[in-house]
């Protein structure tokens, strides 16, 4: 085989399996990517209720519900909206009302219903999601003071 | 003192590395040996230099020294010492610092060890090497110092993460990072090259070792995360495919493509440029990774805005490396004269698919990785990609690879036999059918991930002991025999035959516990029983259990067979950390061969009782000694003479009549 043909077979097979992946990724990315909603953008109907999605804000103070066995109910707020959110199974350690949360699940009937809850990083953290939901609805810089007096963020020059 | 004592050596490690990075640059190119020698001095210098800063940062960290910024932010006095000495490398600023202390001891080793290198490859690639650290340095020196005071000192410090309080965490970071940076040898060689424009087989043997080591650190390194996050997460997963894992899963991919092929340019003096060409991309894959995980880009891109100083440094570092080194690759690569010729059926062709197949999992990866980036840059839209994508795109793509995977060592150098080889392979194959055949009877839930994942694995398994059953003529002449060529044979061989081997028990593992894990969750009180995988698990009760730094709620299980006694107690806690202010979950966890029995206590009912989770992982500890078997075959692969830094330099293999047998 002369060097020429052995390039066409190597470049060949290449462009094949890429080509392979493309398609893959796009059939993939069609039902796997999950958007990020805010409180408000749920409220308002911007986010598409037939879909998987994030949902992240704050637990609202005193929403936290225990149902029976592992159910439970609780909200979600940006401080401007309020979505009411079900889960069935095990909070993280970090879950605590007043903090961030992002939750991942469908919107029906009006609540949302989730099967995932992340609040994994560290209690000064706040998901940057959240952040961006926070400083739409324009809470953040209210939020960020009175956490910062609280303790719970760290100040500007620490990470 | 000691503490201004490590800042000072680490800049005068600095201005060490610019000399180094260019006097010896000079001496290659005019050809003046004094020049050229300098690099090694300098080298020895900088690991010196480094390993007292990185000294007097750790004796900070143990004397609990909180007029350090560093110090006082990620520790605390009460403390036990393993995770004070381990918290030294547990925040961005040490592990910083300790990411430039390898690459600076990979350097002293080529400086070192690298006696009989050619002069003018040795001295660039310690050049190469000198201008990747001093990068390093004035990032650690200008947007991370460690060693930064705190004025009024802090009274205590605010305490490491609980989560990294874990002794699998403590030793994950470095091997992770012996991996990224030893993947840097191959980076400085591959560069040295094209400046020097000769890639031949000598220096494929000089780029093997250094990548077998740094993708049996990296291979040990992704190992102790995942375990880590097994059990100190406690939600019985091991893989998330999570930004950060992802990180560290690219350069696993591309630097396993080049281990392959260099051992291609080494035999057949072909797929020069490619492999040059993989040494770029896996480094600067791994500097990808490091810097997309310490600068926190990849949760959001707004998360730049938090420190745009440091965000902006490793950008424009990232862009002079990898831009750098391409732009290099694409002037010099193609004067790389082309090599051996091979047809599309021989050890090469199937080498070579390996690393397509490699490469695309990796750039597949990678794009699941980056687009949530790349759509909020563009878009402004937050999108998270989890694994449902990398499933539905890795999983096809492993497929062939494994397929592949035992076939390619049965054939031959240059012009090979499909149909002879695939004869060769039938206790595989059938092996394969009873796996897939037990998978569809034995596990309840029938799922075609887990028939296929079974068949691959016993498919590769197997194959790799057909392989080395025939090397060794298990069959054929007297146990002696055998055994003589068993001795006979060279380490590299056992090597491959034992990573194989590793992934393919790894594999099983995966398969088992993603397709058949039984998970309960419930609310137990004392006495309350929960049947699981075979097994009976009673809630006896929770307990106070205080550690050194926590307090801590014990919920304890009793495990017995159906009807028979209890024979093992699982002890899980949920602890609370004081200081942080932060609790975290010890799964506890009793192995067995069948599988892992994973219990986890959660928060206390009003009505009385506690959550609880129970599991049974089948097959996990597979997944364990399956990787523990990749990074010994590493490990026996190094110790080949023919690896050993510093072999003479053999003439190139001319006799192409050991195809089959002897042609490793």
């Amino acid at each position: 085989m002369k060097p020429k043909h052995k390039r066409l077979v190597f470049v060949g097979t290449g462009l094949a399996l890429l080509a392979f992946a493309a398609f893959l990724i796009l059939s993939a990315m069609e039902d796997s990517v999950v958007f990020f909603h805010s409180p408000t953008e749920v409220v308002e109907g911007t986010a598409n209720a037939s879909r998987r999605i994030r949902l992240g804000g704050l637990v609202e103070m005193g929403s936290v519900e225990k149902g029976s066995g592992t159910q439970m109910r609780f909200r979600v707020t940006d401080l401007k909206a309020t979505v009411p959110v079900s889960y069935t199974g095990v909070l993280p350690d970090l879950f605590r009302e007043g903090q961030g949360v992002v939750v991942e699940g469908q919107l029906r009937d009006g609540v949302f219903v989730a099967d995932q809850v992340l609040a994994k990083h560290d209690e000064t953290y706040m998901p940057p999601e959240v952040a961006d939901a926070l400083k739409k609805s324009g809470q953040w810089q209210h939020m960020k003071e009175s956490m910062q007096q609280a303790g719970q963020l760290p100040g500007s020059k620490t990470r | 003192m000691s503490v201004e004592l490590g800042h000072f050596a680490l800049v005068l490690a600095l201005c060490v590395a610019l000399v180094q990075g260019s006097l010896p640059m000079v001496g290659a190119h005019r050809n003046n040996l004094a020049w050229m020698g300098l690099g090694e001095h300098a080298a020895l210098a900088q690991f010196l230099l480094v390993a007292i800063s990185f000294g007097c940062l750790m004796h900070a960290y143990v004397v609990s020294d909180f007029s350090v910024l560093s110090v006082a932010t990620n520790s605390h006095s009460a403390k036990p010492m393993l995770y004070k000495v381990a918290g030294t490398w547990g925040n961005h600023e040490g592990s910083m610092l300790l990411w430039v202390l390898i690459l600076v001891i990979f350097g002293a080793a080529v400086a070192a060890f690298g006696r009989n290198l050619p002069p003018g490859l040795r001295a660039r690639a310690l050049g190469v090497q000198a201008w990747i650290a001093a990068g390093f340095y004035l990032f650690i020196l200008f947007t991370s110092n460690p060693f930064e005071r705190l004025d009024p000192p802090a009274m205590d410090g605010q305490g490491l993460n609980p989560l990294l309080q874990d002794p699998g965490l403590a030793f994950h970071p470095p091997f992770l990072y012996l991996g990224y940076v030893g993947f840097s040898m191959a980076f400085s060689f591959a560069v040295a090259a094209l400046i020097e424009g000769r890639v031949d087989a000598a220096w494929a043997r000089w780029v093997r070792p250094w990548t077998l080591a740094a993708w049996t650190f990296l291979t040990c390194g992704i190992g102790l995360g995942s375990w880590w996050a097994y059990y100190e997460l406690g939600w019985g997963g091991w893989w998330y495919w999570d930004p950060v894992e992802n990180a560290s899963l690219l350069p696993w991919l591309s630097g396993t493509a080049l281990l392959h092929s260099a051992i291609v340019v080494e035999k057949r003096d072909a797929l020069k440029g490619w492999t040059v060409f993989l040494a770029i991309v896996t480094f600067s894959l791994s500097l990808l990774g490091t810097f997309l995980v310490r600068s926190g880009v990849l949760t959001s891109v707004h998360a730049f805005a938090v420190d745009p100083e440091r965000g902006v440094f490793i950008l424009a570092l990232l862009v002079i490396v990898i831009g750098g080194s391409f732009a290099l690759f694409a002037w010099r690569g193609p004067q790389l004269p082309a090599g051996g010729l091979f047809k599309p059926i021989s050890r090469e062709g199937g080498l070579l698919l390996n690393n397509l197949l490699l490469s695309t999992a990796a750039a597949s990866v990678l794009l699941g990785t980056l687009y949530p980036l790349l759509l909020e840059a563009t878009t402004g839209q937050k999108v998270s990609v989890g694994p449902p994508f990398f499933n539905a795109v890795f999983l096809p793509l492993m497929a062939p690879l494994l397929i592949v995977m035992a076939i390619g060592p049965l054939l031959p150098w240059k012009r090979g036999d499909l149909a002879i080889v695939l004869r060769q392979l039938w206790l595989a194959a059938l092996t394969a059918a009873i796996a897939m055949l037990l998978a569809w009877t034995l596990y309840d839930g029938r799922s075609v991930v887990g028939l296929f994942g079974f068949g691959l694995a016993a498919w590769v398994f197997f194959g790799t002991l057909t392989g080395l059953a025939r090397r060794i003529g298990l069959f054929q002449g007297s146990p002696v025999n055998v055994l003589g060529r068993a001795a006979g044979l060279p380490r590299a061989h056992w090597g491959m035959t034992f990573a194989h081997a590793g992934l393919a028990v790894s594999i099983a593992g995966m398969t088992a516990s993603s397709v058949w894990k039984d998970e309960r969750i419930q609310v137990m009180r004392t006495g309350d029983q929960i049947a699981i995988g075979g097994y009976v698990m009673t809630f006896q009760g929770a307990v106070n259990a205080p550690g050194p730094n926590y307090d801590a709620l014990q919920g304890r299980f009793s495990v017995a067979r159906p009807g028979q006694p209890a024979f093992t107690v699982l002890e899980a806690e949920r602890r609370f950390y004081p200081v942080e202010n932060q609790s975290t979950t010890e799964a506890a966890i009793r192995s067995t061969l069948r599988g892992d029995l994973y219990a986890v206590i959660g928060e206390s009912q009003i009505g009385g009782g506690y959550v609880t989770r129970l599991y049974f992982e089948p097959l996990v500890p597979w997944i364990w000694t399956g990787v523990g078997l990749m990074a010994l075959g590493g490990v026996i692969s190094l110790t080949d003479r023919r690896h050993r830094v510093g072999a003479p330099a053999r003439r190139r293999m001319t006799t192409t009549a050991v195809a089959g047998a002897g042609a490793e």
